[in-house]
């Protein structure tokens, strides 16, 4: 995969395999550090420690136990390549975590990529799952809960053009936000909005 | 500069899918499901859940339900787009590029006429 947003989207897709009902994605770009870290938790089904040995390891499993595939060794590849690691932590009816960590700057880090696709195509897929999107760039942080959406929405489905509209744009701006050179400031459009009243 | 969207914003979306929803009742629902293992989306799945979403978004196509699927064990057909119409039974297509896509919705989902080049017979 040639972007770090296809490979979020492919780790989220265990979570939601794992029968989560509530998935959190992270993805933090820190200069000053020069890190690039990303991770998702779940509340799914879980794994006991051999299982989680063996999801990072491609040859250990065999084909009808394991639930994950190709997936995570090729991601834990990418960051070993770029001074960094992956890390999963998971108990079996509490959920997992997966953490990834690359060195920004490293000349063979993948590009981010289109993470506004990827929230958005897991959220409008995946209508019944509680979905956290948090992206903070250094001091500028994009903060989605789809929760008050979804109770506004009383039932509409997601996919109706003029909500699916509202979603990308709300997606889209917030990550925008993070990319332009204004002074840092707390993007947090659902939220704000809905402590005014 | 780029405006935030608000609350009101969301309710005016909602009462606009209301509207639609009414008129739309009776013709029935179809459903799109989009093969998102690690296989399809090697393959460009995400693409092509973005071409089908554009398109619904572009052309105010009310009343379809877009999903997602994992790996189904076809994965040298990825992308693959799975559609449901009603009580109809599920029509599989491989090879869906983001043009592929566009023509089943036009073709298959709006105007019931599946896109036969594509179809993979299970």
């Amino acid at each position: 995969m040639r972007e770090l947003s296809l490979h979020l989207l492919d780790i989220a897709e265990n979570s939601v395999a794992a029968n989560a009902s509530q998935i959190k994605i992270e993805v933090i770009e820190d200069t000053k550090s020069d890190l690039l870290q990303m991770s998702v938790e779940d509340n799914g089904k879980g794994m006991d420690a051999e299982m989680v040995a063996s999801v990072v390891d491609p040859f250990v499993t065999s084909r009808t136990t394991r639930k994950v595939g190709l997936g995570i060794p090729l991601l834990k590849e990418a960051a070993e390549a770029c001074n960094g690691f992956l890390k999963i932590t998971s108990g079996v009816g509490v959920g997992t975590g997966l953490f990834v960590q690359f060195q920004r700057s490293h000349i063979d880090r993948m590009p981010l990529g289109n993470l506004g696709d990827t929230f958005l195509h897991l959220l409008i897929a995946n209508p019944s799952i509680h979905w956290l999107f948090y992206y903070r760039v250094d001091d500028k942080v994009f903060d989605f809960d789809d929760a008050p959406i979804k109770r506004e929405l009383e039932g509409i489905s997601l996919t109706e053009p003029s909500i699916l509209n509202y979603l990308r744009e709300t997606i889209e701006i917030g990550i925008q936000a993070l990319n332009t050179s204004d002074a840092g400031e707390k993007i947090n459009s659902f939220k704000s909005a809905g402590e005014k009243k | 500069m780029t405006t935030i969207k608000s609350l009101e914003d969301l309710k005016k979306a909602r009462e606009e899918a209301l509207k639609k929803r009414d008129v739309k009742a009776a013709a029935g629902t179809a459903q799109v499901i989009v093969g998102m293992g690690t296989c399809g989306i090697a393959a460009g799945a995400r693409d092509t859940m973005k071409a089908i979403l554009d398109t619904i978004e572009k052309d105010s196509l009310n009343g379809i339900i877009v999903t997602q699927t994992g790996c189904i064990g076809l994965c040298e057909k990825e992308p693959i787009v799975q559609v449901v119409i009603g009580n109809q039974p599920k029509v599989t297509y491989g090879k869906v590029d983001p043009e592929v896509a566009k023509r089943i919705l036009k073709d298959h989902v709006i105007n019931g006429k599946p896109v036969s080049d594509h179809v993979i017979q299970m």
